[in-house]
């Protein structure tokens, strides 16, 4: 199988205030084969997860949420920092704070490269931190994160957690047992990281010329 | 205008607006960007960018009108410009934006009215420099050629 068709299968959520970065965060993101989803704002990307907005302060209803997020499916989530109402952290905190969302992997983005503002994102649980605008060399840096929940899934599914009939009146019990066994598995999946082969050697483009065109 | 001429033409007047600093590498990746599948993405984002661009500068130059000037209104409005024109490459644009920035922080009116000037200005220019690169880029499209910008070290 190459490795364009398993990428296909990652489905990224992309957060942005700005039309003109969210095109150019989409098609970034599917010259790599992802598969993207855009939407304008914090509180629109929580909803498209499936998470309610009071659900960190109410456990017993984040019973439901699950299978929201099994049936959406996202990936990575990566937003942008400075955005109005909710802003990329906000919404990085949100994600970590709920049970169902926690494991999905968050990149902030943000034009200003302030070490206090990339250093707060990073501690409160992103996994990476771009500087605008986003280039092609930084969506290569997506891969692991990707790969790290991939292998969750794929755990998931032959421990038979998630069987997609039974799953409507799921306990939080079971979610908490089922996080714990991802964290059993955490060494296994460490060694499937490392596995990874190196990204396909992409030319860099910094410079400019004009050729004609042999695509 | 034979194919290779225009793509010549076209080579040439990309390096000058790189040269003079009206472009920035990020325009180069936009070009990246941009297959058969998409043939017109650069020139869909810099619409965009254009139509960011005027709406920003109009909203900027009625909010410097008001006689109490809200300096945190322009530095939004100064940011999200920033924002859009380093999007598409547009480095004079930006720097313009980050001038105007610091005109903003220190609270300073007279300066942010020079600098919403500067900025008026170099959106004017690149916006003229663009379309004249894009009528060049659909002469070439229409003659069966296309555009792909590459690393100058491959």
């Amino acid at each position: 199988m190459g490795v364009a068709a398993a990428e296909s299968q990652f489905h990224v959520l992309a957060v942005d205030d700005s039309l003109i970065d969210r095109k150019l965060i989409e098609r970034l993101l599917k010259t790599s084969s992802y598969q993207v989803t855009t939407v304008d704002s914090g509180s629109k990307a929580l909803e498209f997860l499936g998470l309610q907005e009071n659900d960190s302060n109410t456990p017993h209803e984040t019973s439901v949420c699950p299978k929201i997020h099994q049936e959406v499916g996202v990936n990575l989530v990566i937003t942008d920092y400075c955005m109005p109402g909710m802003t990329g952290y906000d919404l990085l905190k949100k994600i970590k704070e709920s049970s169902s969302l926690k494991n999905i992997p968050v990149i902030i983005m943000s034009s200003e490269n302030v070490p206090s503002r990339i250093s707060r994102c990073l501690e409160g649980g992103a996994e990476e931190f771009f500087l605008k605008p986003v280039r092609l060399s930084d969506v290569s840096k997506l891969r692991p994160h990707l790969m790290r929940t991939k292998c969750c899934n794929q755990e998931n599914e032959e421990n038979k957690c998630w069987n997609q009939e039974k799953q409507v009146n799921i306990e939080s019990s079971e979610i908490e047992s089922q996080t714990a066994a991802q964290s059993n598995n955490k060494n296994k999946r460490k060694a499937i990281d490392e596995g990874i082969s190196p990204d396909i050697t992409r030319p860099r483009y910094n410079g400019h010329s004009l050729v004609s065109n042999h695509l | 205008m034979e194919l290779n001429q225009m793509q010549r033409s076209f080579l040439e007047y990309t390096d000058a607006l790189f040269r003079e600093g009206f472009l920035d590498s990020q325009f180069s990746q936009l070009y990246q960007l941009q297959d058969e599948s998409n043939p017109e993405f650069v020139i869909e984002v810099v619409s965009l960018f254009f139509e960011d661009s005027e709406r920003l500068i109009n909203d900027l130059s009625s909010a410097l009108d008001q006689p109490d000037v809200d300096f945190k209104k322009i530095d939004a409005h100064v940011h999200q410009l920033k924002g859009s024109s380093s999007s598409i490459g547009a480095q004079r644009v930006k720097n313009s934006c980050i001038t105007f920035r610091n005109f903003c922080e220190v609270q300073n009116t007279d300066g942010c009215v020079r600098c919403l000037q500067q900025v008026k200005q170099e959106y004017l220019l690149i916006k003229s420099k663009l379309e004249a690169l894009f009528q060049l880029e659909k002469q070439i499209v229409a003659a069966g050629g296309s555009i792909n910008m590459v690393d100058s070290m491959n």
